[in-house]
């Protein structure tokens, strides 16, 4: 389909307003295709809601006004030839707490494809074993697709979420703290699995998890809320080696080593 | 653009008809609520601005002589009639829901608070008539031999049939409303050395307040809109007295028991309509300062 | 305070949790010994009278057997008015309502109709379906008011149910992009079918005893077998009504008798939708 690499996104003064409040605003920065970048600050400081604003998961959310623009492949998302609906097949999300459906293994991952409107066995058996070996599950269940998802443990369902994710074959892959709520094991599990996606897939991580974030990213974005009648902003955008050896703003220095979060 | 145009806008239009459909069904009740209150005023209308009969003498009047050639509607003994039954009913009901209320929310252990709350679904799934059916047979016959009554069926032995009818609403609800009542609460105050019951009257109770006062409204509503059971064993003679053991008339017995002998369209038939829209208004009211009240407290928990 | 002075305070206070435990738990014995005691004397007195030919003949025969079928067709009615409307308004109020003044409206709407007292229903059908539309003394007036009776009761259990479901997989459904309405038949109104599917049969088995609104909709003490929706017929509740309280008292048993059928199948109704709630409940959360 494609000989360039797409899933990069291009954001121009970004803001966010719930109601009469601006959560964020100010937000300038570029994420490149096939790369990792995380999201880091404290709590509150809005990059789960930066994170929302790249799959308009925020319309759904109500009174919302997003400013500014935000370029994926050079197509603003937010202009009216935008189906919200539509961009989410191509700009998938992994959550913080795994939520697959009440349904089998299969039913679970071929759900997306089915709502594209892929529908034979042909074309969906392979679709969904390749996204499980994507997501590093396939060995697991391979065997049988048809176990209900709540019998996997959560690191395998937080794997098999990605999977489902994956199956509609996203260029962009949005991830809210999705290793937050695992052990340690599974969590691992999930870095490694995201080191291998990186390469045909963009991804944006949000973290808390400093070390986390820099073992895996290539590019990190720090965001910072400085007092509660300012909207948050971006501190500071740059390559992850670089940030957190020898970072430019004082605020992410101090960040970074721990003298508040 | 992957997946198609074709494909997002074919589900864009059935997006768009399913809600409108799913929203012309939610304000459908608002629809039928309000064709139930047009329907009652419209054909209780010619009651109400007749000369001859009118709503203050409705309302105030003493005396029912329908099938005169001036016929008389004054429905104020069927008023009391009905006030007689549901005060008998709220006696009992409230006092003893209320304590199961507490005794199973607070005392209970698991096992009795499962098997209570089984029994009190089955109570309240018992049609009515049932109810009415023991009243007669059973109920009433009790209380005129244990009082030495000269009739089984009056307005005391249809209020304690009614009290049963009212205890499942009021204890569910008072249930629900001390149950909400967040566990710290409850363990802040025995940290501090009440005892449960300390606990349960000091604290739960007022927390619960608002849903309390909630179920006792609807309760209230309940008994005073209740057809059957007074139909049967109210004993139905029209009379204006405040006693307990004679027999009574409320309002609802004597929609059900006239409406099949007027004439559709005539007097009669539209005073029957009138009593129906009171009693409209008399649940309407219950029931919105139940809401309220209970908006109030959800607001107030949402801290 | 004194440590002799704290024993007592405290002593006394055990006293009074001990007194107050008898009443209430008085209170809550006497309710569940009275149910207890209504169930046992309702078998005592009809469980002699239920015979098979009870069941299948006709009055003149000392049966009941279109009562019964009268109030099956009075049942089947409603569900057919009243399951897709309050099922589609419950989807609404969950799914699709805004927070506001509006939606608070149809809410309080919902509250106060299922408030009206049924008697009142019954006027409201009598003068809406059977005199307005003029469908007549009938199963199919009688229906329609049993409906927007039950209606309210759906509606709610249908919100309660799609509440259970957790937003999780709301969010997951949109977010591999699927719209609103795919996102609810395909996920949530799945996950919360049993609640709903409970819910009505509840709502259906109140119906089923209901006298009042079908007072002047829909019976007649002697009706033959209802063979259209324009028929009158007889119903179980009606029926009972009728027989215990004629001066003249029919045999006792036939009472009885249908007193506890009317009972009993309310009950088991109740009873199966209720494991059959539990038994879904358990797939839905893990």
């Amino acid at each position: 389909m494609s000989t360039g690499k797409l899933g990069a996104f291009e954001l121009q003064e970004v803001s966010v307003a719930y109601g009469k409040e601006t959560a964020i605003a100010g937000v300038s920065m570029s994420i490149e295709a096939h790369s990792v970048t995380a999201l880091i600050g404290p709590s509150g400081c809005g990059k789960s809601t930066l994170l929302r604003c790249l799959n308009r998961m925020n319309d759904e959310l109500g009174d919302v006004r997003v400013g500014g623009r935000i370029l994926l492949d050079g197509e603003d998302i937010y202009s009216r030839d935008v189906d919200p609906v539509e961009l989410r097949s191509r700009v998938g999300q992994v959550f913080q707490r795994p939520n697959p459906f009440p349904m089998s293994i299969y039913d679970n991952v071929a759900y997306g494809p089915r709502t594209l409107g892929t529908r034979s066995r042909a074309e969906l058996d392979p679709l969904v074993e390749e996204s499980l070996r994507r997501a590093a599950l396939w060995d697991e269940v391979g065997k049988n697709l048809k176990k209900h998802a709540f019998e996997l443990s959560g690191g395998q369902q937080q794997r098999l979420c990605i999977a489902r994710a994956l199956a509609t074959a996203p260029e962009v892959l949005l991830m809210d703290e999705p290793a937050s709520a695992l052990d340690p094991i599974s969590s691992q599990m999930i870095e490694d699995t995201i080191a291998v996606l990186s390469s045909s897939v963009t991804i944006v991580i949000v973290t808390h998890n400093m070390q986390q974030a820099a073992r895996i990213s290539d590019r990190t974005a720090f965001m910072l809320r400085e007092s509660m009648d300012r909207p948050a902003g971006l501190v500071e955008v740059g390559d992850t080696r670089t940030m957190f050896t020898k970072p430019v703003d004082p605020r992410t220095e101090a960040y970074i080593t721990g003298r508040f979060g | 653009m992957k997946g198609g145009g074709g494909r997002t806008g074919r589900a864009r239009a059935v997006e768009a008809v399913v809600r409108a459909v799913m929203s012309a069904s939610g304000w459908l009740a608002i629809v039928i609520l309000t064709a139930i209150a047009a329907f009652l005023v419209v054909n209780a209308w010619p009651a109400i601005t007749d000369p001859n009969v009118g709503l203050v003498r409705m309302l105030t009047g003493t005396s029912w002589y329908s099938t005169n050639a001036q016929p008389e509607f004054g429905f104020l003994p069927y008023i009391v009639a009905s006030l007689r039954v549901t005060g008998v009913a709220l006696a009992i009901a409230v006092p003893v829901g209320i304590g199961a209320a507490v005794y199973i929310s607070e005392f209970a252990g698991r096992r009795v608070k499962e098997i209570g709350k089984s029994v009190i679904e089955f109570m309240a799934a018992i049609p009515s008539v049932v109810y009415g059916l023991v009243g007669v047979a059973v109920v009433g016959p009790a209380i005129k031999d244990a009082l030495h009554l000269p009739s089984a069926l009056t307005a005391l032995s249809a209020g304690v049939v009614l009290a049963f009818m009212a205890l499942p609403t009021i204890i569910t609800i008072s249930e629900d409303a001390m149950h909400a009542v967040p566990n710290d609460l409850r363990m802040g105050s025995l940290a501090l050395g009440n005892t449960r019951w300390q606990t349960a009257y000091k604290v739960i109770v007022p927390a619960a307040g608002s849903g309390i006062f909630a179920s006792v409204m609807l309760g209230l509503g309940r008994a005073i809109g209740e057809t059957m059971v007074v139909l049967m064993v109210a004993g139905g003679t029209m009379n204006l007295t405040w006693s307990l053991t004679d027999s009574a008339r409320p309002l609802t017995a004597v929609i059900a028991s006239e409406m099949g002998e007027v004439v559709q369209g005539g007097m009669h038939y539209s005073v029957l309509f009138v009593i129906g829209l009171t009693l409209f208004v008399i649940t309407f009211v219950a029931n919105l300062a139940a809401d309220l009240v209970l908006e109030r407290q959800r607001r107030r928990w949402r801290r | 305070m004194s440590a002799s002075k704290r024993g007592a305070r405290v002593r006394n206070a055990h006293l009074v949790e001990v007194g107050m435990k008898i009443v209430t738990g008085a209170a809550a014995a006497s309710v569940m010994l009275s149910a207890a005691g209504l169930l046992a004397y309702l078998l005592y007195r009809g469980l002699p009278s239920i015979t098979w030919d009870f069941l299948t003949k006709a009055p003149r025969y000392g049966g009941i057997f279109p009562a019964i079928v009268g109030t099956f067709w009075l049942v089947a009615g409603t569900a057919a008015f009243a399951m897709p409307i309050g099922i589609a308004a419950g989807i609404y109020l969950s799914e699709y309502a805004p927070r506001g003044r509006r939606t608070r409206l149809i809410r309080l709407s919902i509250a106060n109709m299922a408030g009206v007292p049924s008697i009142v229903y019954g006027l409201f059908g009598l003068a809406m379906f059977v005199m307005f539309f003029g469908f007549g003394v009938s199963v199919l007036s009688g229906s329609l008011t049993l409906a927007c009776l039950t209606l309210p009761v759906i509606i709610t259990t249908t919100e309660e149910a799609l509440r259970q479901v957790p937003q999780d997989l709301r969010q997951a459904s949109l977010a591999l992009g699927a719209t609103r309405w795919r996102t609810i038949r395909k996920v949530v109104l799945p996950a919360a079918l049993p609640g709903i599917v409970t819910g009505a049969i509840l709502g259906l088995s109140r119906a089923a005893g209901e006298t009042a609104p079908v007072l002047f909709t829909a019976v007649f003490f002697s009706a033959p077998l209802p063979m259209s929706p324009l028929d009158k017929t007889m119903a179980l509740p009606y029926h009972i009504y009728i027989m215990a309280t004629q001066p003249n008292k029919p045999q006792p048993g036939i009472v009885w008798g249908s007193a506890l059928v009317l009972v009993a199948g309310v009950t088991i109704i109740n009873v199966v939708a209720a494991l059959g709630r539990s038994r879904a409940r358990r797939r839905v959360t893990w």
